[in-house]
């Protein structure tokens, strides 16, 4: 039984060309588009992975990774957040929202499956 | 299709939706909308449209994208304040954005100087102007290549391994981290053997299941070098001790200094002298869960679950089933599946019509149960059809915001100050029909701004405000689709216009021409205003071309215009290109259609009301007035002898500007909605048809064009007639 990735990000780009990258590396993928629509995903399908963009709209990375991790039947799903390597500032406020790692935009679909594998069983 | 090739079909799509957001939102920001969430959709698109351009490595577009990002960051930080001048350049920005990702999606160029310029004047709208931006933009790019490194040392080839300590704090755990995983993928860089270090762990009873004890000292061997060691532990940087020591090799500037355990050979001893895992273990689960099982690490680490590892999440209980889509759901449906549907429908409505008239001429009564069941598979049908014709409708949004940049562009290229108002852009039409839109109303609104609005000088002189406005409007009305343009200018200038039309051969320099139909000669062929032949609407393309092209759709344009108060275009179309409303009559035993849209009245001529003008030319008196009679079995060669006009039906007709005219018919057969089929793909164009149908009994039926068919007939005897209208009047 593969693993499910939840991967929330607004545009539809990035979320099909994760889809391609992690079903590629045989994960099952879910997916939301910003993070209130991550949340009820979450609440569906219990993902054991989260991969979340940090710009959306209604509800963004840092708002749903703060909501995730004050749940306590979530506080240990790993999440990673996707950024850009210049931003250090953002990536800094994704950790201290309770992000487990981070993948850089554009992202390397090796890396990525190695972030995941860092997380995750 | 290529899965990737597929997916960047999707992104150029979703460009074009991220544009159009860009530019709603700073056209908003521009009326004096301060709402935060406004300016953080503009930066969240063209946010948007740089990660996808990097996904696909398109340079050029990421950087300037890039540009425009910072600018725009720095506005909705509020360390930029949005005045007009700063949202001018950012409209003129996302225009050249857009420029950029048409470029990267056909393979065309930009223009660079142009893009350099504006991207200057971007950066210096920033507080802290150019320098520093640059450097960061060349940065980006250059990052968008390498994987970053946290440290730069050098790998010493002599190390034939390291001595990995590794202590995580409770930051560690809390970020869903897992000691287990790390010190897993650690050992896919080689050989590992690990030692678990718990002299901080405290009695059971003192334990706090969510603070970290636990340590591990990790021997690796092989070659992989400092930085993928480093690598293993990149998103726990912080939340840990970490300590990465060569082994046997010459010591260089990747050890870290200090607390090094002296000699790795102590590290290395037997686990099981060291502490009695066992009974930890034994310890410790009776009172916490079963720890995941982690088979990969070595033994000698107990699996870290006991103080390390939060519980793995369960599924919720009760949360039952994933919630529906929101309502308002909507999917993506290939147009050829549409198309397809919509010709089988199309059929369908022929084959109820044909089974209907048979059995009607089998004889059945109307009110026996076949001929009810009949009726009602007539309703289904015609439900089934209207329903089909509304999912390819789209709203003309599409087409209208394209308005807004074209506006800004003839505005800057004339030099006149021009607002565009937009109403009613939820209309909705065949998409069809607003794909050919786009070119007529661009036409028109360049027109509008280059001849119908005068300089703000002239203006002013005359009590205006300078800025000209244009007002674009569509609406349903009465079963068709209503577009307006319309300007405040100062309307038609006829005695120019009614001077060109002479001077051109196209009217009599004496004719009597009403207000009204001066204002329709500029749809004429060969009219043309631009004998200034401006850049802009000039081109060699003149109204009578933006005739022809809603007339190809269907539809009718009309002019109305007040000296110095403006012009008002007004196109009306139809929902769909695909059935027609049509009468249906008989012209020497041919059956044809003409569209009831265009049919004023229907009359049976009595001899007192049809007049002779000479040949084979005739005029129909109808209340007071003198219409033209056209014989359409004369017009279309079925006879070569005129029908006696009182052994007829005359429909009375309206064509573009009003102009009327009686077609003289055999007979009407009756009123039907008749499902159209091109003529031109299963034949030719013939001049007077329009299109072609097939009727009940599977006859093929020629539905009319009537403008051809009045402009025809009338062109012959135009003048003719006119001077003898003036001479009977």
């Amino acid at each position: 039984m593969s693993m499910t990735v939840l991967t929330v990000d607004d545009s539809r780009t990035m979320r099909e060309m994760l889809r391609l990258a992690l079903t590629d590396a045989g994960y099952r993928v879910v997916q939301a588009e910003d993070g209130l629509h991550g949340l009820e995903v979450l609440a569906a399908e219990a993902p054991e992975v989260i991969v979340t963009d940090i710009n959306m709209p209604r509800m963004d990375g840092f708002g749903f990774i703060e909501e995730v991790r004050s749940d306590p039947h979530y506080r240990g799903v790993p999440i990673l957040v996707l950024t850009t390597e210049s931003d250090a500032e953002k990536k800094n406020r994704a950790r201290m929202a309770g992000a487990t790692g981070w993948i850089v935009k554009p992202f390397n679909p090796v890396k990525l499956v190695d972030a995941i594998r860092r997380v995750a069983a | 299709m290529d899965p990737l090739a597929a997916i960047r079909e999707t992104f150029f799509q979703e460009c074009e939706e991220q544009l159009a957001e860009l530019e709603s939102g700073l056209l908003a920001m521009e009326a004096g909308d301060t709402d935060p969430e406004t300016i953080n959709a503009v930066f969240r698109a063209v946010h948007s449209i740089k990660g996808g351009a990097g996904a696909f490595s398109l340079e050029a577009l990421v950087r300037f994208a890039h540009v425009f990002e910072t600018a725009l960051d720095e506005m909705r930080s509020g360390r930029l304040t949005p005045t007009p001048e700063s949202l001018k350049t950012m409209l003129r920005a996302a225009d050249v954005l857009a420029d950029h990702v048409r470029a990267a999606h056909d393979g065309g160029s930009v223009d660079e100087a142009h893009t350099a310029a504006l991207a200057e004047e971007l950066k210096a709208l920033g507080p802290d102007g150019a320098g520093a931006e640059d450097e960061g933009g060349e940065d980006d790019w250059g990052d968008f290549e390498f994987t970053p490194m946290s440290i730069e040392a050098p790998a010493a080839p002599a190390v034939a391994g390291w001595q990995v300590r590794f202590k995580p704090r409770a930051d560690l755990y809390a970020k869903a981290n897992e000691a287990a995983l790390l010190l897993r993928e650690l050992a896919r860089l080689g050989e590992t053997q690990v030692e678990l270090d718990d002299s901080a762990l405290p009695a059971l009873t003192d334990l706090d299941p969510e603070a970290a004890y636990l340590a591990w000292n990790v021997t690796l061997s092989g070659e992989a070098d400092e930085a993928a060691v480093r690598e293993v532990f990149e998103f726990v940087d912080g939340d840990c001790e970490l300590e990465v020591t060569p082994i046997c090799g010459a010591p260089d500037g990747g050890a870290e200094g200090g607390g090094l355990d002296p000699t790795p050979d102590e590290t290395l001893q037997d686990p099981g002298e060291t502490l009695d895992i066992g009974a930890l273990l034994a310890r410790v689960q009776a009172v916490a869960d079963p720890p995941p099982s982690t088979p990969e690490v070595s033994p000698g680490a107990p699996a870290p679950a006991v103080a390390a590892t939060l519980a793995e999440p369960s599924p919720p209980d009760g949360q039952g089933q994933p919630r529906k889509p929101e309502a308002g759901a909507t999917i993506r449906v290939d147009l050829e599946r549409v198309d397809r549907l919509i010709d089988l429908v199309g059929e369908l409505v022929i084959n109820q019509a044909m089974l209907s008239q048979r059995v009607m001429e089998a004889g059945f009564a109307r009110a026996s149960g076949v001929a009810m069941g009949l009726d009602e598979l007539e309703q289904l049908t015609r439900e089934i059809q209207d329903s089909v014709m509304a999912i390819r409708a789209q709203p003309v949004k599409s087409v209208f915001q394209r308005m807004p940049r074209l506006v800004r562009e003839v505005a800057a290229m004339t030099g006149k100050p021009v607002r565009l108002v937009t109403e009613g852009e939820g209309t909705e039409v065949d998409k069809t029909v607003i794909e050919r839109l786009a070119d007529p109303l661009t036409h028109m609104i360049r027109n509008a701004i280059d001849h119908g609005l005068e300089s703000p000088e002239k203006r002013e002189a005359a009590g205006k405000p300078a800025e000209g406005v244009v007002r674009l409007t569509a609406a349903h009305r009465s079963g068709r689709i209503v577009i307006e343009v319309a300007d405040d200018g100062g309307g038609i200038n006829r005695e120019r216009v009614k001077a060109i039309a002479v001077e051109k051969g196209l009217i009599a320099p004496d004719a009597p021409l009403s207000d009204e139909e001066i204002d329709n000669l500029i749809f004429m062929p060969g009219f043309s205003t631009a004998s200034e032949v401006s850049d802009i609407s000039g081109r060699g393309v003149g109204m009578d071309v933006v005739k022809r092209s809603i007339q190809a759709l269907g539809g009718r344009i009309t002019i109305s215009s007040r000296p110095g108060k403006g012009s008002t275009f007004t196109m009306s179309l139809p929902l769909t290109l695909a059935v027609l409303d049509g009468m249906v009559v008989s012209v020497q035993g041919q059956t044809l259609v003409a569209p009831i849209t265009a049919i004023v009245e229907t009359l049976l001529p009595k001899p007192s009301d049809v007049h002779s003008l000479g040949g084979h030319a005739r005029v129909i008196a109808i209340r007071e007035s003198y219409t033209p009679l056209i014989d359409v079995g004369m017009a279309l060669g079925y006879r070569t002898t005129p029908l006696d006009a009182t052994q007829g039906v005359a429909l009375l007709i309206e064509g573009e500007g009003g102009a009327r005219a009686a077609l003289l018919v055999d007979a009407i057969q009756g009123q039907r909605q008749v499902v159209i089929k091109s003529l031109e793909a299963n034949y030719r164009q013939v001049p007077g048809v329009a299109a072609a149908t097939i009727l009940g009994d599977g006859r093929v039926a020629l539905i009319l064009d009537i403008d051809t068919i009045v402009a025809v007939s009338r062109g012959a005897d135009s003048l003719r007639a006119e001077k003898r209208l003036a001479a009977t009047g």
